[in-house]
């Protein structure tokens, strides 16, 4: 056992040398979908750290990455970029304790609701503001950053979401997180502080999200509050973890990938249909696939596990 | 200040109007219904195209859409959301479970809407007479829609009082278990009271599209404003939704007015919020063992 899971190391480590190496050799629009690819990794794995655990379904994906985007066109030529960075993840944090505490505390219904909500409400104050302080509406983010820069720093991203999801996983905050999915009020009679365990976890998946719009958002050179605020990324994030399997941390990856692609592919062979598209997609996942791929891929090793024991037995 | 107080009723009547289809469906038949916000503009375009391609009377028009929103959601409710009732072990995974299974419908009712309207907006002249009342010019159409709302309500209301379908529809809402020992059919009354949520957003619907611009996309904004009137008065609570309304109506008329109009939803959030910290049941909600 030992030695296979040196060899998937391994194999992990090699297939990320691959990936770091492959701006080298891919041409502009092979880049454009691997970024796709990579930030909607980023994204669903990072919905999944959350929502897997605590089954709270959050909408508020675009909330974060819109935020992060909209820190970079504020301060994107003002500040250093590491500190851009730097201020986008403390501004998510900082909005994601907020929100946490003030909806985390109620049931999971009145969370969705407000969580669908949230985006549009950060909008319309981003509106607000630019139209009576600032007087313009929409900037221009002009930031030395190239293609290149902007995948490298995603792939970046995308290992640390997969490393703090298996710290997670293997700490006392994801220990109590689990109890708390399977069951609030045994966790409160364990001595279990939900509140700041639902609330930490939230900011840090909410923390990963701000800083994907952060990254993303020198690619626009124009943003407006539409575009940063854009709920279809809220939305397809969900089904993309769910397609996957939200309960494990790969699961999420693993729709978010060919879903990635299919989108890609809809926008641009029927762009009129792909509403329609995308929920025929999310019907047949919430009624074929309840659990996602990883249900299927438990369910297969369910069965097929007793047979090789029996094997064993018999030799 | 009459004059927004006045807005902020009408407002608040069609709030309340919106609301409480919802607060059947998802009281009654405990489905979170994502799509409820297409539905209403679904029987908008059915009025709109009644009205401009067969000249027809959006208050007659009403004769046609209520049925066809009763019949609508009662198919949607038998062939889509029975298999999840029937999968769901407990309540909190048939939410769950209707919340996505509804946002999928969602995008579909929106993706059939867009491929046939487009994206732009819409609206037509109906009633558009101005009458004064009390001192302040309000338009006819506006103030019929707020008559056969509040009318509406009180049938509703009535009916579920008074009626004995209604006495049953409100035992499944206050407890399904209890129900069945009563000998009420639990699995036909949380239908019925699905598709009676459906008629009631048909109805919404055509009153609102006789005095308000709508598009395609512009759904969503209906569902999150029913979602937090309901929440807000109590799940399945008419008078609740009533109130939560009124409120929710009256504040944002009130910002609108005297503060700055771009922080109407900031309002709205905020209201949500207060009461839920509160009254997590809502305001005439009864706390949930």
């Amino acid at each position: 056992m030992n030695r296979m899971r040196l060899a998937a190391a391994l194999a992990g480590c090699a297939g990320l040398a691959v990936l770091a190496l492959l701006p080298m050799y891919a041409d502009a629009y092979y880049l454009a979908l691997a970024i796709g690819l990579l930030q909607f990794t980023v994204l669903a794995t990072a919905w999944g750290l959350f929502s897997g655990p605590t089954r709270y379904v959050s909408l508020a994906t675009t909330a974060f990455f819109g935020v992060g985007a909209y820190t970079v066109a504020v301060l994107g030529e003002l500040l250093p970029w590491p500190l851009v960075l730097l201020i986008a993840t403390a501004i998510g944090a900082l909005m994601a304790v907020i929100v946490g505490l003030s909806t985390l505390r109620l049931s999971g219904l009145h969370f969705v609701i407000f969580t669908f909500g949230l985006a549009e409400l950060i909008r319309q104050l981003v509106i607000w503001y630019e139209v009576n302080k600032t007087r313009v509406l929409g900037r221009y983010v002009f930031v030395d950053i190239t293609q290149k820069d902007i995948y490298w720093q995603l792939l970046v991203l995308a290992v640390a979401v997969f490393v703090i999801g298996w710290l997670i996983a293997r700490s006392r905050l994801g220990f109590a997180l689990r109890i708390i999915g399977e069951d609030e009020t045994v966790a409160k009679h364990c001595g279990i502080n939900v509140t700041i365990a639902k609330v930490t976890l939230f900011a840090i998946s909410a923390v990963f999200m701000t800083l994907v719009g952060a990254i993303m958002a020198p690619r626009w050179t124009y943003i407006e509050p539409s575009i940063a605020f854009n709920a279809t990324i809220s939305f397809e994030v969900v089904i993309m973890a769910l397609l996957g399997g939200a309960h494990r941390l790969w699961g999420p990856a693993l729709g978010a990938i060919p879903l990635t692609l299919l989108f890609e592919f809809l926008a641009a062979r029927f762009p009129t249909a792909s509403t329609l598209i995308m929920g025929v997609i999310f019907l047949l996942i919430v009624y074929a696939l309840p659990a996602g791929v990883v249900g299927l891929w438990d369910n297969f090793r369910r069965q097929w596990r007793p047979q090789r024991v029996e094997q064993g037995a018999g030799a | 200040m009459t004059n927004a107080i006045f807005t902020g009723l009408m407002l608040g009547g069609m709030y309340a109007l919106i609301a409480m289809g919802l607060t059947l469906q998802y009281g009654v038949a405990r489905i979170m219904n994502l799509s409820y916000g297409e539905f209403l503009v679904a029987a908008a375009f059915a009025s709109y195209w009644l009205f401009t391609g067969w000249a027809l009377n959006p208050l007659l028009a009403l004769a046609f859409v209520i049925p066809a929103g009763f019949g609508g959601s009662l198919i949607l409710y038998r062939i889509l959301l029975t298999p999840l009732v029937r999968r769901a072990r407990t309540r909190d995974t048939l939410e769950v479970d209707s919340i996505l299974a509804t946002f999928g419908m969602m995008f579909i009712v929106q993706g059939i809407m867009l491929s046939m309207f487009g994206g732009a907006y819409f609206s037509y002249s109906f009633l558009a007479i101005p009458v004064s009342l009390f001192g302040e010019i309000l338009a006819l159409n506006r103030l019929i829609a707020f008559g056969l709302a509040v009318a509406v309500g009180l049938a509703l209301y009535l009916a579920l009082t008074h009626t004995r379908l209604g006495t049953s529809i409100r035992a499944v809402a206050v407890d399904p278990m209890a129900a069945q020992l009563v000998a009420i059919d639990v699995v036909r009354t949380s239908a019925f009271a699905f598709a009676l949520g459906g008629a009631l957003v048909a109805a919404a619907g055509v009153l609102i599209s006789m005095f308000l611009t709508f598009s395609a996309s512009s759904g969503v904004i209906f569902t999150m404003k029913a979602l937090i009137v309901v929440v807000m008065g109590g799940v399945g609570n008419l008078l609740g939704c009533l109130v939560a309304g009124l409120a929710l109506g009256l504040s944002e008329s009130l910002v609108a007015t005297f503060v700055d109009p771009g922080l109407t939803l900031a309002v709205n959030f905020a209201l949500f919020l207060g009461v839920l910290l509160v009254k997590p049941a809502g305001l005439f909600g009864r706390a949930q063992r």
